[in-house]
């Protein structure tokens, strides 16, 4: 058993499990951290930072902080909302973000989190870099104009032997996501679609599928993401 | 009160949210009690003949005449308002940024399935009248300064009339969750 401890978010007095990761505790109390990379079930990785806050006056990601006594954690102050919203905006200014013409559109997390932070336009010049779309395999398509490296594909789509579908190739600014070459026959419609839902963008789309859900029906079209763990904003 | 001056342009844009802007149905009624246009597809007025005070820009720029045009709103519009994707990031018209401008020509004028067997003589538009394509599509707000940004594709008929009726009247705007999208 592990023991309770007690925390506060925001002034508000809330109890968690020690070790926990804050997130995960800031949840069952009902308050919403941002996140992007992270997937449920999944060790974090804090690879986009979204979910940063302030504990005891430093900044952290809250999904790979153990929850300990006493923290004080900062999660909706001015300061922390526009690290968050800068980060963002950089994921929308570094890609190739067209959402009019992507499948992904009004499920997407990363254009959830633009609406729920009302980013009108980027801070940041666009870089419009020159990426690959890459078809090739017959069940789905890699759009590197749309992928933000959170490397949720590689961490949670794996095989019965635990071999990972998908894994980082090149490095640097090149770095991208590539398909291991030995599973890439075991990828069958289902694991697609898994992929597909995976992908918190519209950078991994299963084929032959496109704009399914009608618009109004999509998963972020009425209720912003996070609406879940709190009351509607 | 004199009523508040409204002009408005589509550049490298599809007219989309110029239709959407008349999606606001029976408030269109409203609309000429609280502003009178100016240079504007809706009253055809081609050149400004009058200082401005919000200006609604549609589309990107993609060639030297959009350039042109948008810094004409610049020095007559006292507030410029970027509606759209295309206006705020360059939105479908982008998608060459990145591919060379003779390939995009090329594709346009040679090698397409309309065009491979129509033009034997290999001709490109060459006329001196014809504005020339930039290296990319730029946004609004790389060009001039822009005062206020709009997303959608198109935006929401509500996103537009509620930002115009706040800009008019001194108002807050009313940003409701749905109909400030992407897409």
């Amino acid at each position: 058993m592990s023991e309770f401890v007690s925390f506060k978010i925001d002034g508000k007095q809330c109890m968690g499990r020690a070790g926990e990761y804050i997130t995960e505790a800031a949840e069952r109390n009902n308050i919403y951290i941002p996140t992007l990379c992270d997937y449920k079930g999944t060790a974090p990785k804090a690879s986009c930072r979204v979910c940063t806050v302030k504990v005891n006056g430093r900044v952290m990601t809250s999904c790979t902080t153990p929850l300990q006594e006493g923290m004080e954690i900062e999660n909706e102050t001015a300061e922390i909302q526009d690290i968050r919203s800068g980060i963002i905006e950089l994921l929308f200014a570094e890609g190739n973000h067209l959402c009019p013409s992507c499948e992904k559109s009004g499920s997407c997390e990363l254009q959830a989190l633009g609406y729920r932070f009302r980013m009108m336009v980027p801070r940041f010049p666009y870089l419009f870099p020159v990426r690959e779309i890459d078809a090739s395999h017959p069940k789905l398509i890699k759009d590197h104009n749309r992928c933000i490296l959170c490397k949720r594909c590689v961490r949670v789509m794996k095989d019965e032997k635990g071999r990972s579908f998908f894994a980082f190739y090149k490095r640097g600014a090149k770095l991208e996501i590539t398909i291991a070459p030995e599973l890439a026959d075991k990828i069958t419609d289902e694991v697609a679609q898994q992929a597909m839902d995976v992908c918190p963008t519209g950078a991994l789309l299963k084929k032959r599928k496109g704009w399914d859900v009608p618009v109004g029906k999509r998963l972020f079209d009425m209720k912003p993401i996070g609406s879940e763990f709190e009351q509607v904003k | 009160m004199s009523k508040a001056v409204v002009a408005t342009t589509s550049m490298a844009g599809c007219f989309g949210c110029h239709m959407s802007f008349l999606d606001i149905d029976e408030r269109i009624l409203d609309l000429i009690e609280l502003v009178e246009f100016n240079k504007s597809p809706i009253d055809d007025i081609k050149h400004f003949t009058k200082q401005c005070d919000i200006g609604l820009l549609e589309g990107g720029c993609a060639n030297s005449e959009n350039v042109e045009v948008l810094k004409e709103f610049r020095k007559h519009c006292k507030i410029l308002v970027s509606v759209g994707e295309c206006a705020l990031m360059g939105g479908l018209p982008a998608m060459r940024n990145g591919i060379p401008i003779k390939e995009c020509i090329d594709e346009a004028y040679l090698n397409a399935p309309t065009t491979k067997n129509c033009n034997p003589d290999r001709i490109l538009p060459n006329d001196d009248e014809l504005p020339m394509l930039l290296d990319r599509v730029y946004p609004c707000h790389e060009i001039v300064k822009i005062d206020y940004f709009l997303p959608g594709c198109p935006p929401r008929a509500d996103l537009i009339w509620n930002a115009l009726y706040a800009l008019v009247t001194g108002d807050e705007l009313k940003l409701p969750y749905e109909v400030f999208k992407y897409d």
